[in-house]
């Protein structure tokens, strides 16, 4: 391996790391001890804000930032809630990262709760995921055992319980708001903003909600320094990154890198994904989880003024939407040639209809409509007219909708009608060859 | 078992209680994920009579708990077979071959998507990724993952759970 830092993964592969002995024994919980015990919640919100962290949830958002906007009106209770939802197609790091290191999580959690002055803070956990809830209430237990969550925290005075809750099967409740919905007991149903959560979120008081990566970072950011943390990784894109990799890869699979890395080392480099899988050449890239738009092989290895492309928020985005793509979550799906771009647009066209809350009308008849279409071109019944069609139903979801899914169903349909238009006038011309294409997934087996 | 006259076991009524105390005094309805989630794991399925018992448990609305349990994909809403395969469908899996196991997976139990097995033992779903996209394509039954599925692997772990 080269010589890489690893800030999230370095006791992953530790036998036992998930028993809190194993964890503590290598050095697990100093940081808390640190926090709690030498610093001021102002100081490590210091620290956090100094080493540029930005939110691993797919927006970005500055950490420290982000909790500098908490209010703390008197005698209201705060709250800090975990996102834990995972469900952006082709993200599994944090699945990854709670089922192999819990104690991270918990130590995560403890010091970013005592920094916002939170005493009740939840990890939301996505359903299907129950065994992970396991496995984190056991590693909670522990740390309860050896004082380090409940009253009065190592003695200082600091109470904190920390609640593992259950989703239930909706990608929605991923975005932040929906997600308080959600532990409140109801339906999944994205808020309109403001009041942000800050000012008015869970139970209707100041609550911050963040990635289960984020939150991650902050032992090491206590423990080495915000400046330290700002060293590492190119620019504002400070820090490491969780990268799920998955598709025609010859080594998928859950990678910290530093950020700042190029994506054609990422791709090739045995230390990362190994290349593309044997006799099979890279044909496109979806980098930062399905919301995000599609790149062609040479515009996710080169920018358009062909600059080499590296992994980090700005080189990504280089280009905006006629060139570049996002960061995202950093669900990396590459694809080679045999992928029908076609098939693909509709799968994730399918998957936002499906996950669609239906409160505001461009996104939930567009949705409906994209899938539609795409579905009709998939199977060679599209007309002409189809394609200035998904564009336009496309253009009219963004920007109009209550949160953000609406955007992340219309960008994947676009990008790919950008940079594969071809692909989808094939389908159209040729109906007969479509529907023979269609012979290698033998049939409809999957319904609309 | 009848579902007319349901009562939760005194474990679960306690498992129940300890959820409620968690929350804020006044906010037990946020126990209602994790309550529904514990009846289905005790009943296989959510029946009309398991969420009315459960508004009474927490004092609220039986509404409330029917628009919950609707929203969320994860309740069975109608009895299920003994094992619930749950078959991600979203495109990191398809891209591995996903959709071809998956016909083999219908064929093999000669069920569409959403049907029983006649002998009540397999029930078949659709879902969407369930973030193991790396390790695909796969399928989850209860809280159990089947990974980097092949048909072989399918013949496997059907034959092993129909013994
Ligand atoms: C439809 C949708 C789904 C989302 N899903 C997730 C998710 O699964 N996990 C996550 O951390 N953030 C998700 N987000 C982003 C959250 O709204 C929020 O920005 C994030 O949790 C903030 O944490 P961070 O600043 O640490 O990234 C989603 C946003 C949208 C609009
Ligand atoms: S954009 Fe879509 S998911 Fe978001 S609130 Fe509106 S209908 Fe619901
Ligand atoms: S696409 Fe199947 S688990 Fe993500």
């Amino acid at each position: 391996m080269a010589e890489s830092i690893k800030i999230l993964t370095d006791k992953i592969g530790i036998e036992g790391i998930e028993n809190f002995d194993v964890y503590r024994k290598n050095g697990g919980y100093k940081a808390v001890e640190k926090a709690i015990k030498k610093m001021s919640p102002d100081e490590v919100l210091d620290e956090v804000k100094k080493s540029g962290v930005r939110g691993r949830g797919g927006a970005g958002f500055p950490m420290g930032m982000k909790w500098g906007f908490l209010a703390k009106p008197e005698g209201v209770p705060r709250y800090l809630v975990c996102n834990a939802d995972e469900s952006e197609p082709g993200t599994f790091k944090d699945h990854y990262l709670m089922k192999s290191n819990p104690h991270l999580l918990i130590e995560g959690m403890i010091i970013s709760s005592f920094t916002l002055g939170a005493n009740t803070s939840f990890i939301y956990v996505r359903g299907e995921l129950m065994y992970v809830i396991y496995i984190l209430e056991k590693a909670i237990a522990e740390a309860k055992k050896a004082g380090f969550l409940g009253k009065n925290i190592l003695g200082s005075g600091y109470d904190l319980q920390l609640v593992v809750q259950p989703g239930g099967g909706a990608y929605i409740c991923g975005e932040e708001t929906a997600l308080l919905e959600s532990l409140e007991g109801k339906r999944g149903n994205p808020r309109n903003k403001p009041p942000f959560p800050a000012v008015k979120g869970l139970y209707q008081c100041p609550t911050v909600v963040n990635n289960v990566e984020s939150i991650s970072t902050t032992p090491w950011i206590v423990l080495n320094g915000g400046e330290s943390y700002s060293k590492i990784g190119l620019g504002r894109s400070t820090g490491t990154k969780l990268i799920s990799a998955s598709g025609h890869i010859n080594n998928p699979g859950v990678y910290e890198i530093e950020l700042g890395l190029p994506v054609e080392e990422f791709i090739y480099s045995d230390d990362y994904l190994g290349g593309i899988r044997p006799g099979h050449e890279l044909k496109a890239v979806v980098a930062g989880g399905s919301s995000v738009p599609i790149l062609p092989a040479a515009l996710i290895l080169k920018t358009a003024d062909g600059n080499s492309r590296l992994m980090s928020y700005e080189s990504l985005s280089e280009g905006g939407f006629q060139s570049g793509t996002m960061l995202g979550s950093g669900g990396f799906i590459a694809m080679d040639e045999t992928t029908c771009i076609v098939r693909n647009t509709w799968n994730f066209a399918r998957f936002y209809h499906h996950e669609s809350c239906g409160q505001c009308s461009p996104c939930r008849e567009g949705t409906g409509w994209m899938d539609k279409v795409l579905y009709r071109i998939e199977h060679g019944l599209g007309n002409e007219r189809d394609i200035d069609l998904l564009v336009d139903v496309a253009k009219r979801i963004e920007g109009n909708t209550i949160c953000p899914l609406g955007d992340a169903a219309a960008w994947p349909v676009a990008s790919a009608i950008r940079h594969f238009r071809d692909e989808f006038e094939w389908h159209i011309k040729y109906p007969n060859e479509a529907i023979k294409y269609q012979a290698v997934y033998k049939g409809d087996m999957i319904k609309v | 078992m009848t579902t007319d006259t349901i009562v939760f076991s005194k474990e679960l009524l306690e498992k129940v209680k300890e959820i409620i105390g968690r929350y804020p005094e006044g906010r037990q309805k946020s126990a209602l994920l994790p309550v529904l989630h514990l009846a289905q794991q005790e009943y296989g399925w959510v029946s009309p009579e398991i969420m009315d018992y459960i508004a009474s448990l927490l004092d609220i609305q039986p509404i409330e708990v029917y628009e919950v349990a609707t929203f969320y994909t994860m309740f069975h809403l109608e009895p299920v077979g003994k094992n619930v395969i749950e078959y991600c469908r979203t495109g990191p899996c398809c891209t591995m071959g996903g959709e071809e196991v998956y016909r083999h997976l219908l064929d093999k139990l000669e069920i569409k998507t959403g049907q029983t097995t006649p002998d009540g033992n397999f029930t078949v779903k659709e879902v969407e990724c369930l973030a193991a996209c790396g390790w695909g394509p796969c399928f989850q039954i209860r809280e159990k993952f089947y990974t980097h599925l092949t048909n072989e692997k399918v013949d496997e772990i059907i034959n092993d759970l129909s013994k």
